[in-house]
Order: structure tokens, then C-alpha cells, then sequence
């Protein structure tokens, strides 16, 4: 039997299409059968539903993708497993994520990448794409067996955690993944300049006596990365892009046509150092909170495009490891869950972008980075669909998060908008009650 | 003239903390208050020999996760001076080899009924996570390179003992700023009771940011020593460093080291500081070092009297209910006052 959902009268919002108005969106089948209907009323339906889905006062975007998410399993079950994490992705309005291979072991083999997609299988909540190791082992040292990830599903590669050391493994690795068309996702940081450090290298470490990570450990990597993939025309794309000069590395290399992208994490366009004061661990993440000029310049950045997609870098950690001495505490925070209301609370309600280019960020240039067929509503598309109320004000309570750790140094805020229904292949996988 | 008492009956009401985190949150008040409370303790403790009862059946832990042999017996001696006890806690041999966190080792002494934990951590912050777990007094012995509170307080109250007042003076922090607690509590104690403050050294230990905070920055230490009513000179922290930040000690000595040479180009009454342990022929030579205005002794016995007077200050009263900035809530009486 064959099922016909209706979401009707939300405003639909789809780049790829260039659609931004007020429409019905029908689903059948786990595809998009069409967008019907204007602003005038009286329209005639195509057929009637199965079920409807009422959505007015909400906007219908193309389901999110998150590109950059750490899942932990396997290794890190204590912290997040693949069904815990991918629940958090729904409830934060993502129907795909991209989970990032530095788990114990690392996903850097044909048996690795199943492993992830058959645990995905078994959990049946959203789309998990496999993001697997540059380097066996994650090690740094040589090439991992590419073409065979590429065949068992990976989508792209990154030894994120770390940055690829060696620029003639870098090199060869632009060189090798251009024949699969497959981005390099990079974490840039020079190990010399930030050794130690647990925060930005500012005023606030100055008073707090704290070891800084200069900027200039993520500028310089960027600088030789761009340069990299110029020289060899492979795909670069930026990971948590965190300083003002990160971006203007960025669009200078974009302007000369070289095949970069970048993302930009929330925490990074919403909080500065200055939340270090309280020596939380829950603030300390790589790369660091930096200063408000470099919040400003991701936002510009964001805005004109430099900075193509948002993207989460959830990372959970399991409380003990949290409580520990600041340097001596895990790097990372969570994300899935409060993605949506950090980026309307801040990039929306600010009036510095408008939603289509959110949504873009949030879905469709993620989902063609990543090459994964899905980021828009176009009709035989996967049905996979969100649905955000763009007015809600909610409060963050870690203890209803669905990931399986409460990292968040967003504890008790207050956020415009969320995610209040999550279709995964036309599929309601989470509403919020 | 001092502004409490002689009594030391109850701690005085504009005292309002639990704890002594650091010196970068007190009011000018409060570290004139402090300043105060250690004067009139040296003084009834005649220069902190006698012993007083007035913290009598107290219990001061010494929480020391980092090695520490002159801060960890001046803040006993200073505890039982006023009749309290002490009980030492070392990080080697402990459960934390066992790899119990911080905050669990500090919550057990807590629930054997102590009233006070003096805490030294390698970890800036340290003490003001314990602050936010415990209900016990908190006060900070050094966390890394953040703050050392009553290293600042003892540094500004032997200046004040030899001019009486601070405010207006020049006070030269030389050395490593960058690695150094008792600079950021130095600076900001000097800063508050209205003093000029220079940091001096290589740019690799000296931030350009520290004229953000309304001091001066030299690298030049010749220029500097004519305008310094108070020379304080820091070590270097070999142990915090990841790569040298001089090509070798011989050149920063020549560089930075304060000598008998540079003494005769300073002002007469110049006042030599140094926190120690000092590296004599690194940061100072001997001549300097013993020489007739060198305060390096009279830190030590100073040293003290302001821990009796933070002492004193943070567990004279007990304050069973206080908010979590550990200020007492209004209208609380003070009980079982000695």
C-alpha cells in the first residue's frame, strides 16, 4: 500500500529549487511526489491524503545535514552510541548526519564503514553517511585504502581530531580523492602553536593564566591546505572554521578559484572566550572559543557565503571525563540538539541572514559537499523533510537531550526556534511533544 | 589606622566571602580589609610568634596537589597560630593515583567535617571548581599560573609596611609574567590600591596585552629601575615552559637579572621583592638579594599574617547558608565565634 502524506500550508523553503513560499508539500512512498499550491486558496489538491501534517506558522525546509558529527561508536559507547546520537539528530531536526572516524578503533576500512551503516540499519531513526580516515589508522602516515572506502559507501575522508601532519600525505591525499570526486574534510591546527593550550590565546587567558591556542595555529594550516588544494585541484573542505583570518583565508581562495568549502560551528558564532571565565569544561572545544571579532567575521562569513554550511562538530564526552581539571578535560561539546535554535537565535533573529540561505547552510550545501542526493524537496527525492517553528522560544535542559551526554555549555538558555517534526524518507521520526 | 577592631569576636559584616579565589574579583574594601586584619594578627601575635585561639577547634585542610614546601608550612603555621588544626593532603600517595578526580578527593575531607581547604593546583581554576562543589572555605595557594592571592597580598602589605601607602607608588613585576601567578595577583591588588604597575621581560614571557589591563610594558629593564619605587622579581618557570622563551639562561641574566650594577642607577630607597624561590644569579644576584632594601625576608614572616588574616576572614564565623558566589546571605548572625 502505498501512503500519501500531506504537509500542508507551512512555508516551504527549498534553494535548490529557488522555492520560498507558502505551499503544500506531498509525500508518497518516501519521495517527494510535489509541491503544490500557492497563496491563494481554493487550490485543487493533486489527490487526498493519507495523513496531514498541519504546518502553517512552520516552515518545510529539506532535511537537515549535519556534516560533521561524532557518533563515538564504536569505542566511546560511555559517551554516545550510533542509536543515541542519530535520536539527537532527529530531535534537533537532522535527517542525515555525517559521523567522523575517529572512534577506537578508527573507521578506516571496508569492515569499519558496514559496521557504522549496518548499527544504522539496526537503530532506524536518520540517514548516517560514513566520513572515513585519511590515513590508516588514523595515524598520519600513509594513505588509507581509499578506493575501497569509497566503494564500501564513505563519502568523504578526515583524520579530524587531529589535522593531516605530513603536507606530502595531504598532497597525495587532494591528489588520490579527486579521482573519486571526494572532498578532504580538514581539522587545521599547527600542533606546535597550540601544544597545551585549552582555550584561545587572548586577553582571557592572559588574566586567566590559562595556555592559548593562538589563531594563527588555525590560519597557518588553512594557508597551506588552500595552497595544497590549489596546487592540486582537489577538494578541500574547512572543518569548524573559528578565526576571523580562517575566513579570509577562505574567501581569498574561493575567489581564485580554488575547490574549497568551510563550515562553521554555532558554539564558534555565538560565544566567546569570555565563557572561559567560569573555568567550565563544558566551554573547552578545538578550536577554541575565540574573541567577538572573530564571532563577527563567521557571521559575515556566513552571510556572504564564504562559510558554506553550519555543521555541529557534536562531540560528547561522558560526565566524569568533563569534571576533571581544565586541561585535563576532553575537548568537545554537543550540538545536535541545539544547532537549529543557536543559528535562528543568532544568525535569524539578528536579521543578518534570511532563512533560505539557513536552510541552505543547514542542508542543501552540506548534502552536495558531501554528494549524498538529498538536501532539497525536488520532486523523487528522498522524502526527507523538517519542520521548524521559527518562533518558539524554548529553554535548554541537557536532561532532555536525547544524546547520551549533557556537555553543553548552553545548559538553561533560552532559543528561538526549533525543529518540531523530523521526516526521514517520509517517515514522522520525531515530533516534539 | 585600621579599619576592624582588636576584638577579632566576629569576623567584621563587609567581609562577605567564604572563599579567597583571587584577588582579580575583591574590592579595593576588601584588600585594604585583608591588609588590615594581617597588621593588627602580626601585631597580637607579636611579629607572629605568639600563638592566639581564636580559630580554636577549626580544621584546616592543606590540599596540595602540586609540590609546595614554603606556602604549604606558612599557611600551617599561620592556621595553627590561631589555634586551629591542620591536616596535611598529598596528592602522590592518595587515592588520585587511583584516579579519583579532584572534586571526589575534596568532597571526602569535606564530609569529615573540616571547615576549610587550602588548595594548590597546577590547573588555573582549580580552586574555584572546589568553590562551586563544596561547602567548605576554598582558598586558593596557587593555581597554576592564574592567581596566588596571598602571595600578592603578602608582596603589597610588605611594600605598605615600608611606605605606608601604595597608592601612587611604581612597583616593577619583572621576570616571567607570562608563567606567573603572583604577577596576576600582584597587578591586580597593586592596580586596585591605585599603584603603577611595569611588567618587564622578553617579549616571549612579557604580552603586549597586558597594557589592556592599564599597565605598562617594558622589555628593558635599564630604563625601567630609575622609575621603580619597588622592584619585584619573578622567576623563571622552567617547568611551564613548551619551548625556551630565551636562547639561554646566561643571556637572560644579562639581560634581566637585577645586580648590583643596575642598583646603583636606582632610586636610594628602591625596595627589592622577590616571591621565591629565587634563582640567585637568574633573576638576582647575591649583592641584591641581602642587600639593606630587600624585603625577602620580611615577605617570608609577612607571608604569615596575611594567611592568618585570610584565615581569620574566610572560617572566623561559621556561615552555614551562603549563595553559590559564596557570599553570605543578609541577616545571619555569626555563631560560635571564639
Amino acid at each position: 500500500m502505498k501512503k500519501t502524506l500531506l504537509i500542508s500550508g507551512g512555508r516551504v523553503i527549498d534553494p535548490a529549487q529557488g522555492i520560498d513560499r507558502v505551499a503544500d508539500v506531498w509525500v508518497r512512498d518516501g519521495r517527494i511526489l510535489a509541491i503544490t499550491g500557492g497563496t491563494g486558496p481554493g487550490e485543487p489538491l493533486p489527490e487526498s491524503a493519507d495523513e496531514t501534517l498541519a504546518a502553517a506558522g512552520l516552515i518545510v525546509s529539506p532535511g537537515l545535514v549535519d556534516m560533521h558529527v561524532h557518533l563515538r561508536e564504536p569505542g566511546r559507547e560511555e559517551a554516545e552510541t550510533i542509536a543515541t546520537g542519530t535520536q539527537a539528530a532527529l530531535a534537533g531536526g537532522f535527517t542525515s548526519v555525517a559521523c567522523i572516524p575517529n572512534t577506537e578503533p578508527p573507521i578506516d576500512t571496508q569492515a569499519a564503514v558496514e559496521f557504522v551503516h549496518q548499527k544504522a540499519v539496526r537503530a532506524d531513526t536518520c540517514n548516517v553517511f560514513v566520513v572515513a580516515c585519511v590515513s590508516r589508522n588514523r595515524e598520519g602516515k600513509e594513505l588509507a585504502e581509499i578506493g575501497q572506502l569509497v566503494e564500501a559507501g564513505a563519502v568523504a575522508f578526515s583524520d579530524d581530531g587531529a589535522p593531516v601532519y605530513d603536507a606530502e600525505l595531504m598532497r597525495r591525499a587532494f591528489e588520490y580523492c579527486r579521482m573519486f570526486d571526494k572532498p578532504i574534510l580538514a581539522h587545521e591546527e599547527v600542533l606546535e602553536l597550540s601544544r597545551g593550550g585549552v582555550m584561545h590565546e587572548g586577553l582571557v587567558s592572559l588574566v586567566l593564566g590559562l595556555t592559548g591556542m593562538p589563531a594563527a595555529a588555525e590560519e597557518v594550516m588553512i594557508g597551506r591546505d588552500t595552497a595544497l588544494a590549489e596546487s592540486t585541484d582537489g577538494r578541500l573542505h574547512v572543518m569548524h572554521v573559528s578565526t576571523a583570518g580562517g575566513v579570509d583565508l577562505i574567501r581569498a581562495a574561493k575567489a581564485r578559484g580554488v575547490r574549497v568549502t568551510a563550515e562553521a560551528c554555532p558554539h564558534h558564532f555565538t560565544l566567546t572566550d569570555e565563557a572561559l571565565r567560569g573555568f567550565d569544561a563544558s566551554c573547552k572545544m578545538s578550536p577554541p572559543l575565540r574573541t567577538a571579532a572573530d564571532v563577527e567575521a563567521i557571521i559575515a562569513g556566513i552571510a556572504d557565503g564564504t562559510i558554506d554550511c553550519i555543521a555541529t562538530d557534536h562531540a560528547p564526552h561522558a560526565p566524569e571525563t568533563k569534571m576533571l581539571e581544565l586541561d585535563r578535560a576532553p575537548f568537545g561539546i554537543l550540538g545536535l540538539e541545539t544547532a537549529v535554535g543557536l543559528s535562528v537565535s543568532r544568525l535569524i533573529a539578528t536579521g543578518r541572514i534570511g532563512w533560505p540561505r539557513l536552510i541552505e547552510a543547514l542542508s542543501t550545501l552540506p548534502a552536495s559537499i558531501l554528494g549524498i542526493g538529498r538536501g532539497t524537496l525536488r520532486p523523487g527525492a528522498p522524502a526527507d523533510i523538517t519542520l521548524i517553528d521559527p518562533d518558539l522560544t524554548w529553554q535548554v535542559d541537557v536532561r532532555s537531550f536525547r544524546s547520551k551526554s549533557v556537555n553543553s555549555p548552553f545548559q538553561g538558555w533560552t532559543l528561538r526556534g526549533r525543529a518540531v517534526a523530523t521526516i526521514v524518507a517520509g517517515r514522522i521520526k520525531y515530533r516534539l511533544a | 589606622m585600621p579599619s576592624v577592631p582588636h576584638t577579632f569576636d566576629t569576623v567584621p559584616q563587609v567581609w562577605p566571602h567564604r572563599h579567597l579565589l583571587d584577588l582579580e574579583r575583591l574590592t579595593p574594601g576588601e584588600i585594604r580589609l585583608l591588609l588590615d586584619t594581617a597588621a593588627q594578627l602580626k601585631e597580637a601575635t607579636a611579629g607572629c610568634r605568639r600563638k592566639l585561639t581564636i580559630l580554636a577547634g577549626r580544621t584546616i585542610v592543606n590540599l596540595f596537589f602540586e609540590n609546595s614546601t614554603r606556602t604549604r608550612t606558612s599557611f600551617s603555621l599561620a592556621a595553627r597560630r590561631l589555634g586551629a588544626d591542620v591536616v596535611e593532603f598529598s596528592a602522590s600517595g592518595s587515592s588520585l593515583s587511583k584516579g579519583e578526580s579532584f572534586i571526589d578527593t575534596a568532597k571526602n575531607l569535606e564530609a569529615m567535617g573540616i571547615d576549610a581547604v587550602v588548595v594548590r593546583h597546577s590547573t588555573p581554576g582549580t580552586p574555584h571548581l572546589l568553590a562551586q562543589h563544596l561547602d567548605v572555605g576554598v582558598i586558593n595557594a596557587g593555581d597554576g599560573a592564574h592567581e596566588h592571592p596571598t602571595q600578592g597580598l603578602l608582596d603589597i602589605f610588605s611594600i605598605r609596611e615600608r611606605l605606608g601607602d601604595i597608592s601612587g607608588a611604581t612597583v616593577g613585576l619583572v621576570g616571567d609574567i607570562a608563567h606567573s601567578r603572583t604577577a596576576r595577583s600582584n597587578v591586580w591588588g597593586l592596580l586596585k590600591l591605585g599603584a603603577k604597575v611595569i611588567v618587564c621581560g622578553p617579549p616571549t614571557l612579557v604580552s603586549k596585552r597586558w597594557e589592556e589591563l592599564g599597565v605598562e610594558v617594558s622589555h628593558n629593564l635599564d630604563n625601567i629601575v630609575p622609575r621603580c619605587d619597588v622592584l619585584n622579581l619573578l622567576r623563571i618557570q622552567f617547568e611551564r615552559q613548551n619551548t625556551r622563551p630565551f636562547p639561554s639562561v646566561r643571556e637572560y641574566a644579562h639581560l634581566y637579572a637585577m645586580t648590583g650594577e643596575r642598583l646603583k642607577r636606582a632610586r636610594k630607597d628602591l625596595l627589592i621583592l622577590a616571591p621565591g624561590p629565587i634563582n640567585r644569579g637568574v633573576e638576582v644576584t647575591a649583592d641584591v638579594a641581602d642587600c639593606p632594601q630587600s624585603l625577602i625576608l620580611d615577605q617570608v614572616t609577612n607571608g604569615l599574617a596575611v594567611r592568618m588574616a585570610t584565615l581569620w576572614l574566610t572560617c572566623g564565623n561559621r556561615l552555614p547558608q551562603t549563595d553559590q558566589a559564596g557570599h553570605a546571605q543578609p541577616g545571619l548572625s555569626a555563631e560560635g565565634t571564639l
